[in-house]
């Protein structure tokens, strides 16, 4: 028998460890080494912020000037820091602003938890204030969902989460949690998830499968390698690189892909897809080879299927099993994580070189020089170029800045121009083509590398679907660079106008507002440039300075981006104009 | 070439999951034949049998798709030879033309349906089979007026091993 003090004494012991499930979201989210997220209180999740005011020491809570913000900041962070992105949100309007960011994260592979308030249990499916069904919403859209009722769930529930989100192909995952859960007393325990019985998050490597792929590449006269962002997600890019060297073979990536490889690799030759380079494009249509690693034939790459490398054998390096024979049926699929596939493959390739065979990559670079390049980064005409605002950038950072880019031509001109030293240096919005993406995914990529030079190149439609997001990089003093190019025009789709619909520009001209006087009402350092002479000191005046900086450039209104495979072309039909 | 295809999901019972399924036939606009949901030959396991019409091609894609969900636990697709199936069907009919048609009798009798309650008002036959032996019965009730009518999804087994016990014994062992 014990006696009454005993008794006493074990129950407030047992009082000391249990917490509300707010109090376990927060101990849940350190577990995992979280110690930054991005998010907007509301109502449904209040007692999670109640939390936050506790934890203000060991997480930092970023509030942006709308979910969506939260949600492309998250992704920023995730893409240049290599951890998990959280973004938190209420119930309602908070959960559903989310939506954009989380398909995003999706289409892109990019590791991110949301976390969003629920009404009360009890209220579910009641029309209650600030109720929607995001766990129907976002089911299409994310790599996982569930929707937490009551407080015990949370931590096996955030362990499952953090494990889906990071391993295999990652995703964003969201964790719904009613208000009640918050509330409500628990036990706490935290155990790490490592695994899910219903859940292979990377295939095994059959060296079957790599024996063959070597053969194919041994035999090659003509082979083309076209790498994606699965070499950088799966951290494999001194394999990668390995591999390029060793077997000789030119390489072109996809706009994910893209910095995983030095831009002065002189096997790196250049982009593959819609606006990527002529010989990349020609040629993906004359290799008797095409070796693809981390990537997934999306449409914008190939252009039209019926005529996508028919000549060629293809091996397709891949994590992600549905994505073999998806677009593209292939000879050879590799199955695995890239970084043990192709450590494994390196040893079986022999070492060559193929001069000739680079030499048409030469030949069609220096045709792309002469009457493409030459007039986006030397231009004789007196209106500024988008491509000599990139070759300014280039010189003052060295290469070696963090770029973000927003949807549209700037993001075409910046990806095709910018110099690269390092990989995990390039944030765009690839595979959803997020307009309103670059603001926030700037923000979220300084605090993901905060010892790094981050430019954000952002058009002037782009800039104004997420511009309250400069009240967070001024309120944060995130050192962001932010560079407008200015076209007064939604340019991309003037651009199909103009091509396409008979230059009936229906809804793409911008009368715009005063960038500087908004950037300035926000107490950023601000300059605008109008004229070549004065670009490259604004440049230079930006880059070194310590805070966050606003430039605007306005570029020639009606320029167009070239090359380019027009809608359900084939790369064959490239245009160079 | 369009083919009958049962695509059989092994997975977890989670809230939700149907939902995501139903989700992945819905972007590619493929048309569910029919679905039945029940549990499994193995405890906490629940299992999906899904009829659809296409191309093989296609129906492959589908399973690459649902595969990829993190709660399901396999799944596979097979032709109708590959695997024994049948459908079940409720047939309501008024109770009175039980005993003033003498024929409705030998119907019943032949075509090997049971009898599942009968009261004052009605009688509900109940018959499992093919499709066209639950279709015949269908047509031989409908002149005696079919109160109501109703048929199940396939339900279905493999000729081959599903594997999937072995699967989740893996997972243990490496867990």
């Amino acid at each position: 028998m014990k006696t009454k003090e005993q008794i006493t004494l074990q129950e407030i012991e047992s009082e000391s460890i249990k917490i509300s499930g707010a109090e376990a979201v927060i101990r849940c989210l350190l577990a995992e080494g979280v110690d930054l997220i991005y998010g907007y209180p509301g109502g449904a999740i209040m007692p999670v912020y109640d939390e936050l005011y506790n934890f203000k020491d060991q997480l930092n809570h970023i509030m942006t000037r709308h979910e969506q913000g939260a949600t492309h900041a998250a992704q920023g962070y995730a893409r240049t820091s290599g951890k998990v992105g959280v973004a938190i949100a209420t119930s309602g309007p908070g959960a559903t602003n989310l939506v954009t960011g989380v398909a995003d994260a999706q289409i892109d592979s990019t590791p991110m938890v949301c976390i969003t308030g629920q009404v009360g249990s009890h209220l579910l499916g009641s029309d209650a204030f600030q109720e929607t069904d995001i766990i129907g919403i976002s089911t299409p859209v994310t790599k996982w969902n569930y929707q937490i009722t009551k407080a015990s769930e949370i931590p096996e529930i955030f362990a499952k989460a953090f494990y889906i989100a990071r391993s295999g192909r990652p995703g964003p995952v969201l964790i719904d949690i009613t208000k009640d859960a918050q509330f409500d007393t628990f036990n706490f325990t935290y155990q790490k998830c490592r695994g899910v019985r219903s859940y292979k998050p990377v295939p095994a490597l059959d060296i079957h499968a790599v024996t063959k792929a070597a053969e194919l590449i041994n035999q090659a006269k003509k082979p083309f390698i076209v790498w994606g962002q699965g070499v950088i997600l799966g951290g494999a890019e001194e394999e990668f690189k390995a591999l390029v060297e060793k077997s000789g073979i030119p390489s072109a990536w996809t706009i994910l892909g893209l910095s995983a490889l030095p831009t002065s690799h002189p096997l790196n030759i250049g982009m593959v897809g819609m606006h990527g380079n002529y010989g990349p494009n020609l040629l993906t249509n004359e290799c008797d080879l095409l070796i693809a690693v981390g990537m997934r034939f999306d449409d914008r790459v190939t252009g039209n299927l019926e005529t996508y490398a028919k000549q060629a054998k293809i091996i397709h390096f891949e994590i992600d099993p549905a994505e073999i024979n998806k677009n593209v049926k292939v000879d050879v699929p590799v199955l695995g994580d890239c970084k043990e596939s192709l450590e494994a493959i390196i040893p079986l390739v022999q070492k060559k070189t193929y001069p000739k065979w680079l030499g048409r990559f030469d030949e069609l670079m220096k045709v792309e020089i002469k009457e493409v390049m030459d007039k986006d980064l030397r231009p004789k005409k007196e209106g500024l170029t988008m491509g000599e605002v990139i070759v300014s950038i280039n010189k003052h950072t060295q290469g070696d800045a963090i770029l973000v880019t927003d949807v549209g031509q700037h993001q075409m001109v910046a990806c095709r121009y910018t110099d690269f030293v390092r990989s995990r240096s390039n944030v765009t919005s690839g595979g959803l083509g997020t307009m309103g993406f670059a603001l926030p995914a700037a923000l979220g990529a300084k605090m993901g590398a905060p010892e790094r030079e981050v430019v954000a190149v952002i058009g002037d439609g782009g800039l104004q679907m997420t511009i309250q997001e400069l009240g967070t990089i001024f309120q944060t003093q995130s050192a962001v660079k932010i560079v407008v190019l200015n076209n007064e025009f939604l340019g991309m789709v003037r651009q199909w106008q103009q091509l396409f619909f008979e230059k009936r520009y229906a809804s793409t001209e911008m009368v715009n507002p005063n960038f500087i006087a908004i950037a300035k009402g926000y107490y950023l350092e601000a300059r605008k440039v109008y004229k070549r002479e004065n670009l490259d000191s604004a440049v230079a005046e930006m880059i070194a300075s310590e805070k966050p900086y606003f430039l605007e450039v306005c570029v020639e209104k009606e320029d167009n981006v070239f090359p380019m495979i027009p809608t359900g072309a084939s790369v064959s039909e490239i245009r160079l104009k | 070439m369009d083919k009958t295809f049962t695509i059989s999901i092994y997975s977890e019972n989670n809230v939700g999951l149907l939902n995501r399924i139903s989700a992945i036939f819905l972007k590619r606009h493929i048309n569910i034949e029919s679905l039945t949901t029940s549990q499994s030959e193995i405890k906490d396991v629940f299992r999906f049998i899904i009829i659809v019409k296409g191309p093989e091609e296609s129906v492959k894609k589908l399973i690459q798709q649902i595969e990829k969900q993190v709660d399901v636990i396999r799944a596979f697709y097979h032709t109708d030879e590959e695997t024994i199936f049948q459908e079940s069907a409720l047939y309501k009919v008024k109770s009175s033309a039980l005993f003033e048609e003498r024929h409705i009798q030998n119907i019943i009798k032949e075509s090997h349906a049971n009898i599942v309650t009968v009261s004052p008002e009605y009688f509900v036959i109940e018959k499992t089979g093919f499709r066209n032996e639950t279709d015949r019965l269908y047509h031989d009730l409908a002149p005696f007026g079919l109160l109501q009518f109703v048929r199940s999804g396939r339900i279905s087994v493999t000729k081959s091993k599903m594997g999937i016990s072995e699967i989740i014994k893996k997972f243990k062992s490496d867990n």
